[in-house]
């Protein structure tokens, strides 16, 4: 009994997800405002479950949940429930307002797909949390389907994740087959990095690499950004990208702990390969949209460098990015939505003049900005201070010594757009408008987090004690 | 004492209130605002010092050290970190009655100096800045806090300064004031990263061990530590930024340029003071002739200047130097042995910060009535201004050191700490106070006696200021009457913490008291009078000095001929030539490659999703051939 309470959050997540659907059913159309309220609702809970959720072990250890999962489930909760309060523009709208009840209830499937992965016990488990994030996943990026990008980016991103899903089943099962076991607590005793075992490693490794969108198993992502209802980008650019890490972060160093030599080579040139060839796509990119997904194919490269330094003080640092990384992104996110619900445009020569026109959004995006670029005092510089410390602690000076020339090509980027806000001079900037309550509940969140998650010392300590349970 | 928290949060919600929403409050409100959390601010701190200087002291007789509030801000080791914390001692006590009794008279007195001006509210949202910067960095529990509110200090002054911001002067000024004392900062900042990595902790007392293990290390970091300290005091050679700084409001000259913030540097002196006199005796005697110097050099250009707020500028300079010169001149932490000019350079601080901001005061209802800081347009003002005449007077008599006045008898224990130190000392010093009695009645006598400017008076007759500036002035003029009869001063500040009592020490009283009133009656002779015969003379017999003198000799030159001809020509320019020219281009180059690249692999992706397998199930391949090859 005492496992079952360490799933409370899953528990609270499947009662969530049926509520939605009920609720979806019985109210009266339109019923996206109600809806909406409910989902913030139900995720502010869902993010307390998480907070108190205990540690512990449920089903004969295919499910182990610890307190930096816990605190990572949270973090992913939190994030949807900033993409539930920006979504609401865009499902007012004629053609998506009936769709709103499936919106919500989609995105909390994926979401509890993410909570599988993140506290699973088995590549079993694992397996099936992964799928049960990516299939509903499919459906998001397609909700839209009478535009023809969206429908696109659904099929591209269905069609990448078969396959993905595909080759690293095949590594799972090379595995089960060297170690005889599915169960993480016990292989790491068996994988000691036989060749077959590596190139298991590897497969492994590429289906979550399609998932955090490391090069080169990025390609779907900037078709998919760019298609998909941009909600559902911001979704799939934090949230998706925060359970991938971490499961990433956490089978590595406990089931891969005897190939840390290999895997810290494979990560190492991967980070190196991804943050470059991202920057390098990125400069060139006229489309917010594409552009914000090179950026975060460049930030999970980041991300990935808490992985990398395969210590309590990596993950803490790894989970630390995450949450800075999750109010910055959806910040920009969530006015490249209301930008678009209102001039229908995602290029960057929308945002020219536009802080003319909307002084505080152009505040909002010009410190979100300035946060992934890594400019102090934002909440930024201090994740990317501290993901870089963690990794040159264990000797990977080489990789952050790559990383850190990189961040001032992203910086030139994210100014890029803040150049276009502020200085770009044009006849017609974008309107000036107001977005709803709630949207600017979630961007003012965001803000705070931005400025607040940095100068606040306490939250990495808190991160650092999880981690260090781990 | 939990309460001392609101002595730094309400003048710092304050300043959010009227900085955020100011603009849209009417003047009057904005005022009120920021004067009633001063005097919340000011009740609180006399409580403070009521309730601490009333309770018990410790069994070896000192107060007890109360720390009331501390935050572990940013930690680096189990010793090393940054703390911010409230501390109350004997003199960051008095400094709180000090600081809020001259600002809420300040706040008082601005209603009617800044009637009517643009940006009123931006003003008082400025004061209660400053208020809680200074407020903040006399209670640190650390070296490094003081840093952050040090650095905050200097920003408030900056903007205060500059407040006239349509005013090229008053732009260069602070311009000039905030470069000048960042970079004097450089050096305190060297010193407390110097401090802090020896000592292992950026508290005031490291452990024994380390003190005794860090040999030289030490006084270079508190020398360093000084020359912070020597920038927002205004010592020689960095002092060249507060006599323009008086292109700010005088209200602010009397609250940061007169009274608070530039005793900064000595309060710092102050506070590391168990060190200097323990590990760097030579340290703390290089402050004292630093001082010495900065308080002639101050004393003689005083004499010279024709601006109001110059003479008292340079007379402030003059004075601070004396604090310095009282504290350097300690030999040991027994007041009766060699640790007297403790005491008394915190005594003088407090005597002075009062009447010298009264000067101030009293100088701002003069240009507020003559619309000008030239002595020339002053003379006779005693029959318009008669509160403003007798409160100044009064301030004239204690500077000049004139008993019962308050600043006889803080620069009678500075004198005598001296004279303890060497006799030369103890003259030099005579002499600078009897120039400080000089100039100062110089100045009165320029202003309140000898020839009216009838020609100006005509259009404009002077007239007296409203009570909420006359207020102020009279309520820190009995202050300077009676605060120097606080005879128990030494009971509260001394070098050791143990009470001790303050005597005159008969020959240098009366040595000094003669000095002062030959002073007196020479600058009688040559100024009160319609015409000035005799200064004329010397003016004329003795131009070069009396230029000389006139142009602070020189030294604003000096300072402009090192950085304009010598750091920019040589130094500057090279680099600006080689930056602009070399990694410029090199930049731009690396730009163009970058962008270059990015076209170059932009056709990868080309939205065919066979393409994407191929790259992906590629990368897998090359993974694990790399890893198996490795």
């Amino acid at each position: 009994m005492n496992g079952f309470l360490s799933m409370q959050a899953e528990f609270g997540m499947v009662a969530a997800i049926v509520v939605m659907l009920l609720a979806d059913l019985i109210l009266k159309r339109p019923n996206h405002k109600p809806l909406q309220t409910l989902a913030v609702v139900l995720t502010l809970a869902l993010t307390v479950l998480c907070l108190t959720e205990p540690a512990g072990e449920a089903f004969g250890g295919m499910y182990v949940n610890t307190s930096i999962a816990s605190a990572v489930k949270a973090i992913l909760t939190a994030g949807t429930l900033l993409v539930f309060t920006l979504a609401g523009r865009w499902l007012e709208r004629e053609d998506t307002a009936h769709k709103a009840g499936e919106f919500y209830t989609l995105t909390l499937c994926t979401l509890f797909g993410m909570y599988l992965m993140v506290s699973s016990g088995s590549f079993l488990t694992f397996y099936i949390g992964l799928e049960t994030a990516s299939i509903p996943m499919a459906c998001l990026v397609a909700l839209d389907k009478w535009r023809r990008q969206s429908a696109e980016a659904g099929a591209k991103f269905i069609l990448s994740s078969m396959f993905s899903s595909a080759l690293m089943l095949y590594g799972v099962s090379m595995l089960y087959g060297t170690s005889g076991t599915a169960y993480f607590a016990d292989a790491a005793a068996m994988l000691t990095g036989t060749p077959l075992q590596i190139a298991a490693m590897v497969f492994f490794f590429a289906g979550l690499g399609f998932k955090l969108s490391l090069v080169p198993f990025h390609a779907w992502t900037p078709d998919t950004y760019q298609g998909a209802p941009t909600p559902v980008t911001g979704y799939l650019s934090v949230v998706s990208k925060g359970a991938a890490a971490f499961a990433l972060t956490a089978i590595l160093m406990k089931v891969f702990g005897q190939m840390v030599e290999d895997w810290s080579l494979m990560l190492g040139i991967i980070i190196v390969v991804t943050i470059t060839v991202a920057n390098l796509f990125a400069v060139l990119q006229k489309d917010m949209k594409r552009f914000m997904a090179y950026s975060s194919i460049s930030q999970a490269g980041y991300l990935v460098l808490g992985t990398l330094a395969g210590s309590g003080q990596g993950m803490a640092s790894l989970v630390y990015y995450l949450a800075v990384y999750v109010v910055a992104n959806l910040a920009i996110f969530g006015i490249i939505g209301i930008v678009e619900q209102q001039t229908g445009r995602t290029g960057r020569d929308a945002y020219n003049g536009f802080y003319r026109t909307n002084p505080h959004l152009t505040f909002i995006m010009t410190l979100a900005l300035f946060s992934l670029g890594g400019i102090p005092p934002f909440a930024g510089f201090f994740s990317k201070f501290f993901v870089f410390a963690s990794a040159f602690h264990t000797g990977h000076w080489l990789v952050v010594f790559l990383a850190l020339v990189n961040t001032i090509i992203s910086l030139y980027y994210y100014l890029l757009v803040v150049k276009a806000m502020f200085i770009t001079q044009t006849d017609s900037p974008a309107p000036a408008f107001k977005s709803p309550a709630l949207a600017r509940t979630g961007l003012v969140i965001c803000l705070a987090g931005i400025l607040v998650l940095g100068i606040c010392s306490g939250v990495y300590d808190w991160l650092t004690e999880l981690s260090m349970q781990f | 004492m939990e309460y001392t928290i609101f002595i730094l949060a309400l003048p710092m919600l304050s300043f959010l209130l009227l900085g955020l929403a100011g603009m849209k409050m009417p003047h009057k409100v904005a005022g009120a605002i920021g004067t009633l959390s001063l005097g919340i601010v000011t009740v609180l701190s006399y409580m403070t010092a009521f309730s601490y200087f009333t309770a018990p002291r410790t069994a070896e007789g000192t107060f007890e050290t109360l720390v009331p509030w501390n935050f572990e801000w940013l930690p680096f080791t189990e010793s090393l970190h940054i703390d911010m914390g409230i501390l109350l001692d004997p003199i960051s006590v008095m400094m709180l009655v000090v600081i809020s009794t001259v600002s809420l008279m300040v706040h008082i007195y601005s209603f009617g100096y800044m009637k009517g001006e643009v940006g009123f509210q931006r003003y008082y949202a400025f004061l209660s800045l400053f208020s809680m910067s200074m407020l903040g960095l006399v209670v640190a529990t650390n070296i490094f806090q003081m840093y952050v509110f040090w650095e905050l200090v200097g920003v408030s002054s900056y903007l205060l300064i500059g407040f006239y911001y349509t005013k090229p002067e008053a732009i260069a000024a602070s311009k000039k004031a905030f470069i000048v004392t960042r970079f004097a900062d450089l050096g305190f900042l060297v010193g407390i990263l110097i401090y802090g990595y020896y000592m292992q902790t950026f508290e005031f007392d490291p452990a024994q061990e380390r003190l005794m293990q860090a040999g030289m290390v030490l006084p270079l970091a508190l020398g360093l530590m000084f020359v912070g300290g020597a920038g927002k005091s205004a010592m020689f050679p960095l002092h060249i930024w507060l006599p323009d700084a008086m292109e700010g409001p005088t209200p602010v000259s009397a609250l940061i340029h007169a009274a608070t913030m530039v005793v900064a540097g000595v309060y710092l002196v102050a506070r590391m003071f168990p060190l200097f006199v323990g590990f760097a005796p030579e340290t703390l005697h290089i402050v004292a002739y630093v001082g010495a110097f900065t308080a002639f050099y101050a004393a003689s250009v005083a004499c010279a200047q024709s601006d109001i707020k110059r003479v008292l500028a340079f007379s402030t300079i003059s004075q601070i130097g004396f604090m310095m010169v009282a504290l350097g001149v300690c030999t040991s932490m027994d007041p009766h042995e060699g640790g007297l000019g403790y005491m008394a350079g915190m005594f003088h601080l407090f005597t002075h910060a009062m009447f010298k901001a009264l000067l101030f005061l009293g100088a701002g209802c003069i240009i507020h009535a003559v619309h000008s800081n030239e002595m020339s347009t002053m003379g006779g003002l005693r029959k318009y201004m008669p509160i403003t005449h007798i409160t100044f007077l009064i301030a004239c008599l204690a500077i000049a050191g004139i008993p019962p006045f308050s600043g006889f008898f803080s620069k009678d224990e500075i004198l005598a700490a001296c004279f303890q130190f060497s006799p030369a000392m103890g003259w030099i010093m005579t002499i600078i106070a009897g120039m400080t009695a000089f100039y100062m009645f110089r100045l009165y006598y320029g202003i309140f006696w000898g020839t009216e400017n009838k020609e100006l008076h005509e259009h404009h007759t002077p007239h007296e200021s409203p009570l909420s500036m006359t207020f102020p002035l009279m309520f820190l003029a009995l202050i300077t009457i009676v605060c120097g009869w606080i005879q128990p001063f030494g009971h509260f500040v001394s070098s050791n913490g143990h009470a001790y009592d303050i005597h005159l020490d008969m020959s240098v009283a009366a040595t000094s008291v003669i000095v002062a009133l030959v002073a007196i009656a020479l600058a009688t002779w040559m100024y009160a009078r319609d015409r000035q015969p005799v200064a004329d003379m010397l003016a004329k017999r003795f131009a070069t000095l009396h230029r000389a003198a006139y142009k602070r000799f020189y030294m604003d030159e000096v300072w402009m001929f090192v950085t304009k001809r010598i750091i920019f020509r040589c130094v500057s320019k090279p680099l600006a030539w080689f930056d602009r020219h070399a990694i410029d281009q090199f930049m731009n180059f690396m730009a163009w490659c970058t962008n270059a690249a990015g076209g170059t692999i932009q056709p990868l992706q080309n939205g065919k999703i066979q393409t994407y397998t191929q790259w992906f199930f590629g990368g897998i391949i090359v993974l694990v051939i790399i890893l198996l090859l490795s």
